[in-house]
Parts: structure tokens; C-alpha cells; sequence
């Protein structure tokens, strides 16, 4: 078991193959030396200077990520982005010179005008830090002072798929690692019994889009660093659990034969891959136990139900997997990714938003409160948001108690907290229509190099050599937001 | 034979000795790297550019914008001109490296001169710095890149050891072994033989009567005729057809968020006939890269063109439709690059390529090929397409019973119906620019349809349309066309290619291991009429690939890659041939070709959790099909890209929605548990216990029987015992809990049979015991 404990903390160390797969990765002139030079390969496997793994390149401040994702683009306006002026001017036409070019979906370019819409929700500043949070996030408003808010990010996509694409992997085109991939390559896994990235999503009644696996997806990278779905029933991770009518120790027997089998094999064939193999067997078996344990809330006590609501007992709601994030995170899960679907309102808005608010307000605050409790906030990265903003005009008639808001991309807001973010400031500034960011833009490329910068990875560094070039989850931009980090 | 294998082996082990010791692997050493070898002369291709590729050409390459000080390292002339910041300098001078700036910077210490710099990241190491001296002592030769050379078929080396080898291949196999102080391995085992060659060929186990002939023939051509037979049955056909899906992003989806349903399903039954006809690779290519334009094009030739509209198209609401037809367009673009080519031609799409001479401008000239298509993307959104079946995007074809009966004979269309399929065709002449950064709505220059003069000038004689192209890619001097197929051919049968980035050529690629093996291979290719059986057939004759699989200690020190083929690879099947083995080891499988894809199982609520809510297009909640549709080959399962097959995808597959050329073959937990809890599994574990129970007496032989289907060959004693006391183990159990058994075997539609339902629950978990073992699920 010793060996085992090596091989998951060692990303490079699972087995030959992938070992060796890794270093044609980092040397191109190694594997080009060896066409002539025979000995090269020999003396198994060592790493070599050249390798791009030095990792963790500087001290963590966080050890891993909860990301809330709001998928459908929850709106600024109505949230924490507070603007007066929209109900000063309600129904103006935006100016042209705020528009400035922003080219628009197909589902307001034929509108003839874009009246300024105010937001049906009401504002007020909240703690000491006196952060302007909407009334739909009471909850929300009470941790004002644990939050950092972002008010400055901006994203080129004004697309539901190449946005939320662009978030998870740093590209608006399918094909690239999810960022969770990416931790889980440039940091393994702090667990021999779960997977080092999972996934949970839910769905409000708002109006929807879909999800789709590649936002998971590990890409180029070694799949073994795919996230995995985590489900709220029988089977939390896909067939988990052994058929009717085998205990346990039925399974542990029958495992024990294919093993001996498998190692008689082994000694016959020379194949090291058969020894992975049976590893790969027994984590197997240790994770149907500990999955469904992890899984399992029926251990907390009252006062976390009470504290994340009464929805966190239904399984498969939003208050459910905010639980179950804290409870993964404590396992040593490394990347665990929410999704919440149901935030795109081109119409109802003030309806809509409110429930979707409902939704996820209370169990967001308390996954922040829980964690900081258990004093497990300072390294746990909790990210709040979704793909990009809403329009500041109306969509649609105009009606201010019953509109909606178009795709926005030039700015919008999302909140983080612990993991090494300043708690209790806002950082970025829009224009008084909410439209154009006025100071401290935060672009997606930014905001990853920031996360990576917490998590002791540098955005740069953390390179995979792919098709002959050295990819990052950053591409060929990105800058540390310093000002945001303690 | 026991003998001689045990003298080789020593004589390996000295060989090796003596290299260590030439090398210095016992001398201390303070640079991982010092100790290396130069090799007598250094090759400008193989030791020199991947240094400056690596390195050097992000700054210093073909990207004329992110050039810096003027310096261009790729390109002979412009390496060895005077820097223009520099005034009687230069980078490179023949002979001189101390003259050489080029040199003089990369041993630099002083941080501001050194190269490439410290921000950069990258770093020489002691070989590759005497490397680049040694190449600028011998003049610095420069040459064009490898895979842009056109193949030539070298003499075959003459090798010391005269007693191995079948073929030309295994003669270009034994120089390496020998350079490298190896030695082959001997040939497999006849039931290995004749399992692996079925596995390659047919993507599933041979059957009973298959392995009875080979088994009791001792003719010499036994082989050949194995394979003969293996390359005429339909499931040859099926084999090709599944590696071609992820090459052609084939899915039954649109993909992208609503991801509803598509029938490009007919256009897959084509590849499955064109195939089984053996259709020559050139043609293979001509009819789906421009079949429409062909002279006399029928339904036929304009179906296989469906190949470029298989990529993903968006119906989310409010897109803006010409950004996305550029994704489309691009798609075919980069999909000839990886997929046909072997080149990284996106690379080249928002600036010039950073490693290969290929520029901005190349890569939009070959898109322009593309960009003539009357397509306006689907017109409407998911639930209107549901609604009104508006399957296939504009332009289509649109086949009913006629085309059927007669020219389309190969489709299994169900009778009564119609089916539309996208296809190409130039309708609607576009002009092409090149879009500055990539970006659609920033058109600059207007470009004519063209390739790269670097790979091969684009004859007057061609049209310039899609056809033009065609004959350019399949042109016997295209250097790269046949070099990217044999090399994938090659990955199938051994695991890996010769050039292991199957997927990129480019100087950034892998270097092939056997680069006069990959031209000879190339060029034969060819002379022999694109012939894909007549090369299948040449590499599995080779002595190389009917070598045992078995790797010894020494052997896995000596080449633990298994770079040099000293013995066969063994490696895990695809996620497709898995569960097709599963299928045919029970006797489950549907034989019927093609049709429109069906649903096996899948665990319930994946489609549903993750869809866009209610019922937004046809593909939002799953249920799985019944009777015989549960069973047909896993080419024919729907392929729904934002959530592929989860038996698939847990095996590596991709997602589809790009040209893929290479899979993973990862080991995973959720592989051990899709194997032992997938209900095709357990169904198939049952269904083979109670055919076994129901056909053999007396039961004693229950076990071997169970066995022999599923690994095709006999039990050793060893093996038999340990199944032996499971399955009593299991009786045991199963006599003692008489519903846990009638639960268990409760597994899957398929009826059950009247067997005893203890014994039955018994052999299924032996079942289940073999069908987990890694052998069965690795080609050896």
C-alpha cells in the first residue's frame, strides 16, 4: 500500500506508460537523442531536470476550489451591481456612445431601441465593508464581509456554450482541459478513495440551458483527470454499486480471485500494466464505500441542516450539493464544481431571478459560514458566478415590473471568498449604466491565473505539451489580480 | 528453441553491459546529460530543428509578426544572413561556432545574453548545446523538413542476424533492434495469433469455428488465409469504420448546447461499404472531400461528402450566424489538417504557424476550399427542429425507397421512410479573407483557394475547387497523405505509430522511431493502388507483428516503451471493442449492419439532469431501445456529443465534437466499475452461463467452457483451480440464499432461460470473474 500511496500522490508516477507518455511531453531533444543513442531509456523511469512539474511552484494559499456555478448568466443589474442611474434614465435609449460597437445577439439585434431598464430588486450596503448587495440575497448580504466582490470581469463570449466554455477551460472552443482537470493534473489528489476533481449540478425553474460533459472534460490531458459526476441518486458515481443480490464480501471475494488471476497474468506476460490494473481494482472498491459515506448527509447534524436550509435534505438541489461540497472538500477532494442551471432571463426577469435567488442565497452563505467554522475557509477557494453579464436595456416590452435582459459580456459581476482572497472589498468598477468597466478590469484569463496563483501554481508554468505546443489553462495571456489577494 | 531464446537473452544482457559501460553509466556524472553520446554526424532534421523548435522559434520561427530581432532560424537563407540589429554579426556561420552568435548566447551565463531567455522558460541542456556546436562545426546543414520530403523506399538494410523476419518490414525492424542491442522476441502462441488478428481486423474474438481451422491446420499460408477470411467478413468493415468516426467527428447530435438530433446515420453506412469494397484510400478521400464535384457525381458520391458537415452546429437562439459558420468552416479546415495531413493547420489560423512554414495566409487559402457552401446553420431552434423534424441542416439529399433498392443499396434504411444527410456542395461562392487574429469580423486580405507550396505546389492543372484539392491530397507525391495512413494503420495494430503524434508531422511532432520503415511503408502503400487490405495484410505477415507480446525484465530495462518492437505491444481494447467482445463472448451480439443508431442501455437521468430543461429537441431524455437493438455493435450506439456513451467516454473515447486521430488508454477506477456493474456486463455474464448450462454436459466442464468462449484458449491448471473453487465457493453461497440468486440473475432484458437459477447465479459470477480479468480486455 505504500507504493499505492506514491502512485496517487505523484501525478507522473501511475505507471510506466504514463510516466513515459510525460516525458516525451517535456523533452522534445530526448526522444529525438534516443533514435541514436541506445542507452538513453535505460536505468527505468527518473525524472529528469527538464521536467515542467516543480510543483507547487510557490507557497499555496488555498488547497482546493469549490466553484458555485450560476450556468445562464445570472444578471449584475439585479445582484451587486448597483446602479441608480438606470432609474434616473429608465427608458432612455442607451447611448451609442456607451454601446460603442458591443456587436449583439441575434435576439436583440433586431430590437429599433434599448430603453434602460432599473432593477425591480431593491439595493442597500451590507456590513462593514458596505458592499451594495440586491434584496434577492439576504443570505448572501449577511457575508458580505467574508466576500470579495468583482464587479470588472468581462469575457469576449456572448454566447451561452463558448461562454461557459471559456470558463471552465480557458477557451471558447470545445477541446481544451477543464480547469479542474488542470488542478487535478498540476496538483493530484489529496485522497486514495475519491476522485481528485467532481462535478454536482442541479436546476432551478428559471429558464435554462444545457450542460454538456466537455465543460468536465480533461481534454488533452490524461483522463484519469476528468471530473466526475457525482449524482444524487442510487448510483452517486456511475455504476458504483454492485448488482442485486452481492454483499460486500461477496464482491471482496470475487475481486480477490480476478486478482490472484490477474497476478498469475502478471508473471506470465511481464506486463506492469496488469499490476495498475489491479490498483485500479481495489480504489474501485474502496470508493463504493467511500462515496455513498461522503455522500451521505444524514449524519449532519441539525444545526447544519438549518443552517444551508431545508432544501440541502433533498437530494439533487442546489442546498444538497453546497452540503455535499463542504463534506467533499473535507475528504480531500481537490476541485468540486457546482453547477446551478436556470439563470438565463431574457424575459420574467424580476420572477424568475428571485427564485432562482431563492434557490442557492441560503446554501451559498452557509457553505461560506460552515467552512469558516471548521476554520476550513482560509484554504478553501469558494468562487460565486456565472458566464457573463446581462444587458442594462430591456429585451423585450417594457415593462419594469415583468422584463428581461439580453447576454452582456463587456462586464459583469461574480463574488470569491477564503483560499487567499481579501474578504470584504469590491474590486472593479463599471460605468454608471453598468455597461463598460470603468476600473480594474478583470478578463477570464485573469481570473484563472489568479485562482492558479492561490492554489501555488503559476498560470505560466503549469504547461502540457500537446500537438507541439505548450498549452496553458491560461492560453497566452492572464495576469495575477495582486490587489485581491491577502 | 527454449535454449536459444535463454542464449540470446544473455548475449542481450552483455550487449547492454558493454553499452553502459561505453556510455558511462557507472561514471558519476553531474548533468543528467553529459554522458550522452554525440552521434558521429548530426542531422539537421532529427537532432538540430527539434532543438531550435522547441526553443527558438516562438521568437525566431516562421511567425513574421512575433519575430524578434529580425532573426529567423527556420529558414536557411534568412539563418545565416547578417542580423540586421547586429552589424557584421551573424547567428549562424559554417564551421565557426565561436563566430556563431547563435551558440555564443545559448552557453551564455550572463542572463541578459543568454538564449532562449530566463522568462521563457526553457532551458538547453549540456547534449543539446554540444549538439548545436557540433552541427555548426560540420557546416550547419540545413535541410527540409522530414515529413515534407516525399517518402522514398530505401534499400533494405542488410541486417547480421539472417534467421528472422517474413518480410521487407521486419528487415527495417531487426537494423534497429540490432543498433540498439536487441534482439526480437519468437512468435506468439497460435491462439494468441489468431485471437489478435481477429481483434485487428474485426474488432471482435474469432469464432469457435475460426479458431478450430487454424488451430488444426498446419499449412504455411494458415495465416494468410486466417487473415483473408478476417479481411471478407462484413465485420472488417465495421472494425475500419469505428476509428473513422472519431477522425470524422461523426455523432448523431448537433452538438453544442441544445444538442438534438441529426441523421447523418447513412453517410456512416457508407464508410461501412466503402470499407468492406475495399474502395482504394485515394478514392476513399476524393469522394468525401468532393464527391459532388466528381464528373457524373450520383447519390452515392455526394453522400460520402456528408464527411464535412459532420461537425458540431450550433441551434442555441441568438447566435450570430456567420461567426459560427466560420467555426465551420475552420472545422473542415483543421480536420484535413489533423486528420488527413497530419498537420496542425489551426495552429496557422489567428497568425502564422509558430513551428511549421505554414502561414496565416496558408491556412486561409485552404479554408477557402470550404467556405463555398450554400449553409446558413439550422434554421431553427431545437424544439421547432423536434417539432418538425427538421433534421439535416441545408444542402442535403434526400434518400426514400428508391435510392434504396437501388444505387444505395448498402444503407439499412427502414422501409417507408426518408432520410436527409448533409452534404457538401459549392452552391454559394464566397470570397475568403484572411480574418486578422482569427477573428470573423475582422476580414483583411482576400485570399484565392490554394496549399502550401512547402508540401507541394498546387498543380496548374487542377481545378481550384474541393476536387483540385482532393487530387492534391491523394497526388502519389503528396508527401504527407500516405505517411499519415500507414501511420495510423500502424498505431491501430501496435498500439502506436512510428511517428507517435499520429496527429501533427510537424517539426514539433515526434520524430518517427523507423523513418525508412514509415517511406517504405508509404510508398508501397501507394505503388500498390491505396490498397488499405493489401497493407493490413503486409504488416500482420511481418515476423514484427506476429511476435509474442511477452516482455522479460531485461527487455522492459532495456526498451521499456517497447520503442524498438523487440517484442509485440499489449495493450487494453477501445471502449467499442470491449463491449462488442462481451457482447460476442455471450453469444448476444446482433450481426445486422447499419441502420439508424440505437440506444443500449444507459444509467437512467443523464440526459435529463444535464439538459437545458423540459423538452428542448429530441435528445433530452434517454430511453433505451428493446429487444435485439440492446445487442447491435457499439459503432451503431447514439452518439450524442454533450453526453457521449458513458461506457465509451470512461474508455477514452472522445467527445466528437473534433477530429480525433489517437486515443488514450488510460486504467481507471471507473473502468473496474463500468466492468463489473454495467448491466450489459452483468447481463452478458449471465446470458453465457445459462447458454453454457443449457448446451454442455456434463458440468464439470461448465467452467473450462465458460472460459475457452470467453479468452479463446484452454485454462492453464493454475487458472482452473482458482475458477474451480469460485464457483464452488458461489454454489456454496448460492444454495444458502436461493432469491440473492434469482436476484442476480434478474440482470438485463434478455429472456431468461429455464436454468437452474443457483448453478446459473454461480457460473455468472465465474462469468463476471473472467470478463474482469485484464486479459480479456487487452489485445496480447
Amino acid at each position: 500500500m505504500e507504493e499505492d500511496k506514491s502512485k496517487s500522490e505523484n501525478p507522473l508516477k501511475v505507471n510506466r506508460r504514463h510516466f513515459f507518455s510525460q516525458l516525451s511531453v517535456g523533452i522534445g531533444s530526448l526522444a529525438l537523442g534516443s533514435l541514436l543513442i541506445p542507452d538513453l531509456f535505460k536505468g527505468g523511469p527518473k525524472p529528469l531536470a527538464s521536467q515542467p512539474l516543480g510543483i507547487p511552484h510557490f507557497a499555496p494559499k488555498a488547497k482546493r476550489v469549490i466553484y458555485l456555478f450560476q450556468s445562464g448568466a445570472p444578471s449584475q443589474l439585479e445582484s451587486f451591481d448597483y446602479k441608480p442611474t438606470l432609474a434616473k434614465r429608465m427608458g432612455e435609449d442607451l447611448p451609442d456612445s456607451v454601446r460603442n460597437g458591443q456587436r449583439l445577439t441575434g435576439m436583440t439585434a433586431g430590437q429599433d431601441k434599448f430603453p434602460l431598464m432599473p432593477s425591480a430588486a431593491k439595493f442597500a450596503q451590507h456590513g462593514k465593508s458596505g458592499a451594495w448587495v440586491s434584496e434577492f440575497f439576504p443570505h448572501i448580504a449577511k457575508i458580505a464581509d467574508d466576500i470579495c466582490i468583482v464587479k470588472s470581469m468581462h469575457t469576449e463570449a456572448i454566447n451561452h456554450d463558448p461562454a461557459i466554455t471559456f470558463f471552465q477551460t480557458g477557451s471558447q472552443q470545445s477541446g481544451r482541459p477543464s480547469m479542474g482537470s488542470w488542478m487535478s493534473y498540476g496538483l493530484g489528489s489529496e485522497n486514495q478513495n475519491l476522485p481528485s476533481f467532481v462535478v454536482l449540478t442541479s436546476r432551478g425553474k428559471g429558464n435554462s440551458q444545457g450542460l454538456y460533459s466537455k465543460l468536465w472534460s480533461s481534454g488533452f490531458l490524461d483522463s484519469k483527470h476528468q471530473g466526475v459526476l457525482l449524482r444524487s441518486g442510487k448510483d452517486p458515481v456511475l455504476y458504483l454499486n454492485d448488482p442485486d443480490g452481492i454483499s460486500r464480501s461477496d464482491k471482496r471475494h470475487l475481486l480477490d480471485h480476478v486478482s490472484s488471476l490477474n497476478k498469475l497474468h502478471h508473471i506470465e506476460t511481464g506486463d506492469d500494466e496488469i499490476e495498475s490494473r489491479i490498483a485500479q481494482y481495489e480504489m474501485a472498491y474502496r470508493m463504493q464505500m467511500s462515496v455513498p459515506d461522503v455522500m451521505d448527509i444524514k449524519k449532519e447534524p441539525e444545526s447544519i441542516i438549518k443552517l444551508y436550509g431545508e432544501d440541502s435534505q433533498v437530494p439533487g438541489t442546489y442546498a444538497a450539493n453546497c452540503l455535499q461540497a463542504r463534506r467533499l472538500a473535507e475528504n480531500g477532494v481537490r476541485f468540486i464544481q457546482l453547477y446551478h442551471q436556470g439563470w438565463d432571463q431574457h424575459g420574467n426577469l424580476p420572477n424568475e431571478m428571485a427564485g432562482q435567488a431563492k434557490d442557492v442565497d441560503q446554501a451559498s452563505a452557509a457553505l461560506i459560514l460552515d467552512l469558516k467554522q471548521r476554520g476550513m475557509l482560509e484554504d478553501t477557494l469558494v468562487i460565486w458566478g456565472g458566464e457573463f453579464g446581462r444587458t442594462n436595456y430591456c429585451q423585450g416590452n417594457f415593462d419594469p415590473k415583468n422584463y428581461g435582459r439580453d447576454h452582456h459580456p463587456r462586464a459583469f459581476s461574480i463574488w470569491m471568498a477564503g483560499g487567499g482572497i481579501k474578504p470584504g472589498i469590491t474590486f472593479g468598477e463599471t460605468d454608471e449604466f453598468g455597461y463598460n468597466i470603468v476600473k480594474n478590469p478583470v478578463h477570464i484569463n485573469d481570473f484563472h491565473a489568479t485562482i492558479m496563483n492561490n492554489l501555488g501554481l503559476d498560470h505560466e508554468q503549469l504547461t502540457y505539451k500537446y500537438q507541439g505546443r505548450r498549452f496553458r489553462l491560461t492560453d497566452v495571456a492572464g495576469n495575477v489580480i495582486k490587489d485581491i489577494i491577502t | 528453441m527454449k535454449i536459444k531464446a535463454i542464449v540470446l537473452l544473455i548475449l542481450t544482457g552483455l550487449i547492454a553491459l558493454l553499452f553502459a559501460f561505453k556510455s558511462g553509466l557507472f561514471k558519476a556524472v553531474d548533468d543528467e546529460y553529459v554522458s550522452q553520446k554525440l552521434p558521429d554526424v548530426v542531422d539537421y532534421n532529427f537532432h538540430i530543428k527539434p532543438i531550435l523548435s522547441d526553443n527558438c522559434y516562438t521568437c525566431h520561427g516562421p511567425d513574421a509578426n512575433k519575430r524578434k530581432a529580425g532573426l529567423r532560424l527556420d529558414d536557411e537563407q534568412a539563418a545565416f544572413s547578417e542580423l540586421p540589429e547586429n552589424p557584421g554579426k551573424f547567428a549562424i556561420v559554417a564551421g565557426k561556432p565561436n563566430r556563431s552568435l547563435l551558440y555564443q548566447q545559448v552557453v551564455s551565463d550572463d542572463p541578459k545574453q543568454i538564449m532562449p531567455p530566463p522568462d521563457s522558460q526553457l532551458k538547453l541542456n549540456s547534449y543539446e548545446k554540444k549538439l548545436l556546436k557540433k552541427w555548426i562545426e560540420q557546416g550547419a546543414k540545413f535541410e527540409k523538413h522530414w515529413a515534407f520530403i516525399p517518402p522514398k523506399k530505401a534499400d533494405l538494410p542488410q541486417n547480421e542476424a539472417t534467421n528472422w523476419g517474413e518480410n521487407e518490414i521486419d528487415a527495417f525492424i531487426l537494423e534497429k533492434l540490432e543498433e540498439n542491442g536487441l534482439s526480437p522476441s519468437s512468435k506468439a502462441d497460435d491462439h494468441t495469433l489468431i485471437r489478435r488478428m481477429s481483434l485487428d481486423l474485426t474488432g471482435l474474438p474469432p469464432n469457435a469455428a475460426q479458431v478450430r481451422l487454424f488451430l488444426s491446420n498446419s499449412s504455411e499460408d494458415i495465416l494468410e488465409q486466417a487473415i483473408d477470411e478476417f479481411l471478407a467478413s462484413p465485420a472488417y468493415g465495421e472494425r475500419m469504420t469505428q476509428v473513422w468516426l472519431d477522425v470524422a467527428r461523426y455523432a448523431d447530435s448537433h452538438g453544442y448546447q441544445d444538442d438534438s438530433y441529426r441523421s447523418m446515420w447513412p453517410w456512416r453506412d457508407w464508410v461501412i461499404h466503402a470499407f468492406n469494397n475495399n474502395l482504394p484510400y485515394d478514392e476513399f478521400l476524393t469522394l468525401q472531400l468532393a464527391g459532388d464535384l466528381m464528373p457524373n457525381a450520383g447519390m452515392e458520391q455526394i453522400l460520402a461528402t456528408g464527411f464535412n458537415r459532420n461537425h458540431p452546429i450550433t441551434q442555441e437562439g441568438g447566435v450570430i450566424q456567420e461567426e459560427y459558420h466560420s467555426y465551420y468552416v475552420s472545422d473542415r479546415t483543421n480536420t484535413l489538417g489533423k486528420g488527413i495531413l497530419g498537420l496542425t493547420l489551426e495552429c496557422a489560423k489567428c497568425h502564422d504557424h509558430k513551428y511549421d512554414q505554414l502561414s496565416q495566409r496558408d491556412y486561409f487559402e485552404i479554408y477557402s476550399f470550404f467556405n463555398n457552401v450554400n449553409e446558413k446553420g439550422l434554421r431553427m431552434d431545437a424544439v421547432q427542429a423536434a417539432r418538425q423534424k427538421y433534421f439535416a441542416d441545408a444542402p442535403y439529399i434526400e434518400i426514400s425507397d428508391e435510392e434504396t433498392a437501388g444505387v444505395l443499396s448498402f444503407i439499412n434504411k427502414p422501409e417507408g421512410e426518408e432520410v436527409k444527410v448533409m452534404v457538401m456542395n459549392d452552391s454559394m461562392p464566397r470570397k475568403t479573407y484572411i480574418f486578422n487574429r482569427g477573428a470573423y469580423d475582422s476580414p483583411g486580405e482576400e485570399v484565392a483557394p490554394g496549399t502550401p507550396d512547402i508540401i507541394l505546389p498546387f498543380s496548374e492543372n487542377l481545378p481550384k475547387n474541393r476536387l483540385g484539392l482532393a487530387k492534391w491530397v491523394t497526388d502519389e507525391d503528396n508527401p504527407l497523405t500516405s505517411r499519415v495512413f500507414v501511420n495510423r494503420i500502424w498505431g491501430m495494430l501496435f498500439g502506436k505509430g512510428l511517428v507517435e503524434t499520429a496527429e501533427d508531422f510537424g517539426v514539433q511532432g515526434s520524430l518517427p522511431t523507423h523513418p525508412q520503415l514509415l517511406d517504405w511503408l508509404a510508398r508501397d502503400f501507394v505503388e500498390h493502388n491505396w490498397d488499405i487490405k493489401y497493407l493490413l495484410k503486409k504488416i500482420m505477415l511481418s515476423a514484427t507483428y506476429q511476435q509474442s507480446s511477452v516482455a522479460t525484465e531485461e527487455v522492459k530495462k532495456a526498451d521499456p516503451e517497447n520503442r524498438w518492437l523487440s517484442r509485440a505491444p499489449r495493450f487494453r481494447m477501445s471502449g467499442e471493442i470491449i463491449r462488442d467482445y462481451i457482447l460476442a463472448t455471450s453469444g448476444l451480439l446482433n450481426k445486422e449492419i447499419g441502420g439508424p443508431s440505437v440506444k443500449p442501455y444507459q444509467p437512467p437521468g443523464l440526459w435529463e439532469e444535464t439538459n437545458a430543461g423540459g423538452n428542448r429537441g429530441v435528445l433530452t431524455t434517454y430511453v433505451a431501445d428493446e429487444g435485439d437493438k440492446l445487442y447491435r455493435r457499439s459503432l451503431y450506439t447514439l452518439w450524442k456529443r454533450t453526453l457521449p456513451p458513458p461506457s465509451m467516454s470512461i474508455f477514452d473515447a472522445p467527445n466528437r465534437d473534433i477530429c480525433e486521430v489517437r486515443r488514450q488508454k488510460t486504467n481507471t477506477p471507473l473502468q473496474a466499475l463500468a466492468l463489473q456493474n454495467d448491466v450489459q456486463m452483468l447481463e452478458a455474464a449471465r446470458v453465457l452461463a445459462q447458454n453454457v448450462i443449457a448446451e454442455i454436459q456434463p458440468p464439470n466442464q461448465w467452467v473450462t467452457t465458460v472460459f475457452q468462449r470467453i479468452l479463446i484458449r484452454n485454462p492453464k491448471d493454475e487458472e482452473l483451480k482458482v475458477l474451480e473453487n469460485y464457483y464452488s465457493d458461489a454454489l456454496d453461497k448460492f444454495l444458502k440464499e436461493e432469491g440473492n440468486a434469482e436476484k442476480l440473475i434478474a440482470q438485463g432484458e434478455y429472456k431468461n432461460m429455464e436454468t437452474d437459477p443457483v448453478k446459473t447465479a454461480a457460473l455468472m459470477l465465474t462469468a463476471q470473474v473472467i470478463y474482469n480479468l485484464d486479459e480479456t480486455i487487452t489485445k496480447e
